[in-house]
């Protein structure tokens, strides 16, 4: 009892001197914490907005969706529910050109075309405000902001869509369930359903979706609804769903999401975790004499060690609660700042569950890190008091050692599992993190021991002495380069993948390379566009046909059985049911590659029905090889098909790719719209025949590369935000360890300082001394990262993006030079005091 | 007798070579004594104080301080020891820099195991200790605010403040000025005969050695003399 006592009143006690360490320590733990519970508190925040919002996350009870104007059952259920008085609303969205009269400027946008009350549950923002109200008053449009700085326009111009104008009535704010980053490609474009047939945009070919949106008397009669109409709906490919389940969905996606979030934050955390481990053994060094005396004044090892455990306990739950409160803070500008990814408005409110778990996870974390270093004390021997000479003890591998590591390793573990979206990606994610680390961990040792080798002899004074100091006992130099280099590896890697995504990117769009596709361009419209595009200067144009179709059997057994089989073959269903958009032609291009089968040449034999070519992740997702018959349905029209060949696709190319090609002489009567590809260098003129275009074939849909662009990088840009914060965070924990490792070796600096400067040396070169020992150390980090990064990149690129790699060795070669000089200011500014008092009044402090 | 240390041996391992720093050390202390140890550098003094006070073991041989034998006891068990019968004072002083002079003095009191003090007895009991080294009105200030002597005074109050039966003073005026240290000599002196204590203490200093009861000179950690000294 007297120990625990005696424990508590020597924490406390200690703990009012040792503010400057408490910082020191805390703030390692804090980045880690308060990125943990600002995401959990953010995704209890969104969860319940989701619930409380559930309804309106639809904008109704029940919402059924077809790729086909409704027909048959459900046409018919539909007009029962309407007779039977059930608010029934229907959107039907399409893809046309949108035209700013004003500056001339076209964008591919998704119209959508509101007919009934729609929504039910919820408001639709805009601003100005409340014009949804009045959508259905003339020809208004409302559109998404995006749409307007594209164009160049604003609320109150003209838009023609198609053969109709209508006037930008206001900017959509925001619409209940629907997320930001998928009307990227698309910006919409709500207009009246009246008014769609004036645009005349509605045509074969176009790609339509139908949806219906119910009113109905609550959840369960949902629920109901679509148990009972299931089975037709099936057979009509309806898919219905009720606001229950798209809640779910909802859930479920942001769940993923904010988990993998999550991993990010505790990568900081688990970075915080060594810089508190580092931060443990500078605050252990410092206590090597008061270990000492309170053992010789009759400590036990246990009372001893408690005392030390317990502050730094006491640290950890510090440098947590300053994380939750910077938690708090962060978690207010998530919403704002992940806009694109909400489906509605987010409050944000203090949640005692994530506070609880960071205060706790920050502590627990805090203490598994700093058990290794902790443990030296129960070996310091008391005889230290007496004196300085005492040799300390080997290390030794005893129980409370396995334990420390076992602790370190399980906290790893459990944390990622608990943390990650699947327990098998938080293995995985556990095991890459313990990876990396032991990989960074063995070449920072490599990197140090090499510098300490191939150190020159004959170097000036300044330089050895600043390179020698790297090696002092108790150096933290691989703890620094292991915790500096980690943050410069992250940001490395992220930057050789972007950069060469974007590379790639701009080598399919440089050169001769197509960089304007105009689409669903009807056979009689075909002479003239090509003519067009040829006076625009992109030369002669192929026009390639589309050919719609859906698969009607595979090998004589329809697709209503296949459907419905559950026995044997788990064929995809997505691939079964969904509308193809069939070629033919008699030569592969570039981006394909055959790799079964032959190729056709000459004429068809007459005992064989038509031959076609299937694409090889399609032929998977079907279950069909070489030989197999496949029948298809062209608009009521069946045609027998046998699989002549598989092909590899490089979809990453910018081309028109097929999954499936059919010979020729057989689609040609087909109903069918075309595509082409053109090349027009000048953005000007690129612009004016994309206007030029949709004046004169209002159907046509054209994509300019710029709209790909923009799309990639909004894409590209909302991941590296989120690397970049913990690449942040991970240098913020190296600068941490960069302060703690020059408060190690303070009191040796006191001395060489006080010697150097009686031996005659000027502040001047001190500093330098300084300048050279924390240069070294943050070159070998920024190799460490840099070179580990390039290696992270290439394997990447070349295995998981498959392309083409390319070293951007002069944004690496910058980072290691930002690296460099700031962990060399760091490390200045952490001994300044060293440089900037008097000999005489460190003689003093030395003396005390 | 309160220290018996028989056939005393201590080696070293240093370098791959054996090396040899106390042999053949026998003496006995009484209850009260106060016994001075002296000799050159590397003579074995403080080697011998750290075995006395069971902060090493020997090599070979006995140390049974009040009739307790060192021996088989573990680490713990003498820490124990030393909470209960032992005090200290270091030649570099050795105060806890994150504690207040007070808190230094508590140190010994909150850590016998014995005894547990009441908060308020025990700080009473700490301040006396300080108003005995002239010190009480300075009990909140930190080692940093105090000077070398000052330092040296708080701990001798806390070297005294678990009423030890056994005082071990390692060079006590090493780094002490003369008329400091003399004071401090004075102090010592004084406090170790109110408390009634066995008082052990190595020195150079021969100011120091000739107020003791007895001297014991090493050289190359043999005994070379044992004298009674002047009282």
């Amino acid at each position: 009892m007297t120990g625990a006592l005696f424990v508590l009143r020597l924490a406390l006690r200690e703990g009012r001197a040792a503010r400057r360490q408490i910082g020191l320590y805390a703030g390692a733990i804090s980045l880690g914490v308060a990125a943990l519970v600002a995401i959990g508190s953010f995704r209890a925040d969104v969860t319940e907005a989701i619930h409380a919002e559930s309804r309106s996350l639809m904008g109704a009870d029940v919402e059924l969706r077809s790729t086909s104007e409704f027909s048959g059952g459900a046409r018919g259920l539909l007009d029962s529910l309407r007779q039977d008085g059930v608010p029934v609303s229907r959107v039907t969205s399409f893809t046309s050109m949108a035209l700013a009269t004003a500056t001339g400027k076209t964008r591919l946008v998704d119209v959508r075309a509101v007919e009934g009350d729609f929504p039910y549950y919820g408001r639709i923002e805009t601003a100005p405000a409340n014009r949804w109200s009045r959508l259905r008053d003339g020809h208004h449009a409302l559109v998404d902001p995006a749409l307007l700085v594209y164009l160049g326009a604003e609320v109150g111009d003209t838009l023609r869509l198609g053969d109709a104008a209508f006037v930008v009535d206001a900017e959509l704010r925001r619409i209940p369930g629907e997320i930001g980053i998928q009307t990227a490609i698309g910006p919409r474009v709500y207009i009246a359903a009246d008014y769609v047939e004036e645009t005349n945009l509605l045509q074969f070919g176009s790609r339509a979706r139908y949806h219906a949106l119910l009113k109905l008397p609550g959840a369960a009669a949902a629920t109901e609804f679509v148990a009972t109409h299931r089975p037709m709906l099936d057979r009509e490919r309806v898919r219905a769903a009720t606001a229950a389940s798209r809640e779910e969905d909802f859930r479920e996606w942001f769940a993923a999401f904010t988990r993998f979030l999550a991993l990010l934050g505790l990568t900081a955390l688990l970075l915080g975790g060594i810089a508190t481990g580092s931060a443990v053994h500078v605050f252990v060094r410092r206590k090597l004499d008061t270990v000492a005396v309170l053992r010789c004044l009759g400590g036990t090892q246990r009372t001893v060690f408690a005392a030390y455990l317990l502050q730094a306990a006491l640290m950890g739950l510090v440098g947590a609660m300053v994380g939750v409160v910077l938690g708090l803070v962060v978690q207010r500008s998530l919403p704002s700042l992940l806009a694109d990814f909400l489906p509605l408005a987010v409050h944000p409110s203090i949640r005692v569950g994530p506070v609880a778990a960071g205060l706790g996870i920050g502590l627990w974390v805090a203490l598994a890190f700093g058990l290794l270093p902790l443990l030296t004390v129960r070996n310091i021997a008391p005889l230290r008091a007496l004196r300085r000479s005492v040799e300390e003890p080997a290390r030794r591998w005893d129980l409370a050692r396995v334990a420390a590591y076992a602790a370190v390793l399980g906290t790893i573990l459990v944390l990622s599992v608990t943390q990650a979206p699947l327990p098998a990606v938080g293995l995985a994610f556990a095991l890459g993190i313990t990876l990396t680390t032991a990989v960074l961990w063995a070449t920072a040792r490599a990197l140090v021991a090499a510098t300490r080798k191939l150190f020159p002899a004959n170097a000036p004074y300044v330089v050895r002495q600043g390179i020698a100091n790297l090696f002092r006992p108790h150096n933290q130099t691989v703890s620094v380069v292991l915790t500096v280099g980690f943050g410069v590896f992250l940001l490395g890697t992220l930057h050789v993948v972007q950069r060469n995504l974007l590379d790639q990117f701009a080598f399919e769009t440089s050169g001769s390379r197509p960089n304007l596709v105009v689409f669903d361009i009807q056979p009689d419209q075909v002479d003239d566009v090509r003519a067009r595009l040829a006076a625009a200067g992109a030369g002669e144009t192929a026009a390639v046909p589309i050919v719609p179709a859906r698969i009607a059997a595979i090998g004589g057994v329809s697709i209503d059985e296949l459907l419905t089989d559950t026995s044997s073959l788990r064929r995809s269903r997505w691939a079964l049911r969904r509308e193809y958009r069939n070629t033919y032609r008699d030569t592969l291009v570039a981006s394909e590659r055959l790799i079964q089968g032959s190729w056709w040449t000459g004429a068809r034999p007459d005992t064989l029905p038509a031959r076609i070519s299937v694409e090889e992740d399609l032929a998977d997702e079907l279950h069909v090889r070489l030989g197999d018959r496949l029948t298809w349905d062209f608009q009521g029209v069946t045609v027998e098909t046998v699989i002549a060949s598989v092909r590899q696709v490089d979809w990453a190319r910018f081309e028109t790719n097929f999954f499936v090609v059919f010979e020729p002489d057989v689609l040609e009567s087909a109903p069918q719209t075309l595509v082409t590809l053109a090349h027009i260098d000048d953005a000007r003129r690129r612009a004016e025949v994309q206007r030029d275009l949709v004046l004169q074939h209002s159907n046509l849909s054209l994509l300019d590369i710029s709209v790909v662009q923009e799309v990639l990088e909004r894409l590209l840009g909302s991941v590296a935000l989120a690397i970049r914060i913990m690449a942040a965070f991970s240098i913020a924990c190296g600068a941490v360890v960069v302060v703690g490792a020059a408060a190690t070796s303070r009191f040796q600096r006191l001395r060489e300082s006080v010697l150097l400067r009686t031996l005659g040396a000027r502040t001047s070169q001190v500093v330098r001394v300084l300048a050279v020992e924390y240069a070294v150390l943050g070159s070998l980090a920024s190799v460490l990262g840099v070179v580990l990064a390039a290696l992270a990149g290439w394997v990447l690129v070349k295995f998981f993006f498959e392309l083409r790699f390319t070293l951007p060795s002069i944004p690496l070669l910058a980072l290691a030079l930002g690296t460099t000089v700031v962990t060399t200011a760091i490390g200045i500014f952490a001994s300044w005091d060293l440089v900037r008092r008097s000999p005489l009044a460190v003689l003093r402090d030395l003396a005390d | 007798m309160m220290i018996i240390a028989q056939d005393l041996e201590q080696t070293y391992i240093s370098g791959g070579r054996r090396l040899t720093v106390l042999r053949d050390v026998n003496f006995t202390v009484e209850e009260r004594g106060l016994v001075a140890v002296v000799g050159p550098s590397g003579s074995g003094k403080t080697t011998l104080l750290g075995l006395l006070a069971g902060l090493d073991r020997p090599s070979q041989g006995t140390v049974i301080l009040d009739g307790q034998n060192l021996g088989p006891m573990s680490e713990d068990d003498r820490a124990r020891l030393r909470a209960e019968k032992i005090g200290f004072v270091f030649q570099t002083f050795q105060l806890i820099p994150t504690l207040t002079a007070l808190e230094n003095v508590l140190v010994p009191v909150e850590l016998q195991p014995s005894r547990r003090w009441p908060a308020a007895e025990a700080a009473a009991h700490a301040r006396d200790l300080l108003a005995r080294v002239g010190l009480v009105d300075r009990w909140h200030h930190y080692p940093a605010q105090l000077s070398g002597g000052e330092q040296q005074r708080v701990a001798l109050a806390r070297a005294f403040a678990n009423r030890p039966k056994i005082l071990f003073a390692d060079e006590p005026t090493g780094n002490l000025d003369a008329e400091t240290g003399h004071a401090v000599i004075d102090l010592l002196v004084a406090l170790n005969r109110e408390a009634e204590t066995t008082l052990v203490l190595v020195t150079h200093d021969p100011e120091l050695a000739g107020r003791a009861h007895r001297v014991i000179g090493l050289a190359g950690g043999r005994i070379v003399s044992d004298s009674a000294g002047t009282a």
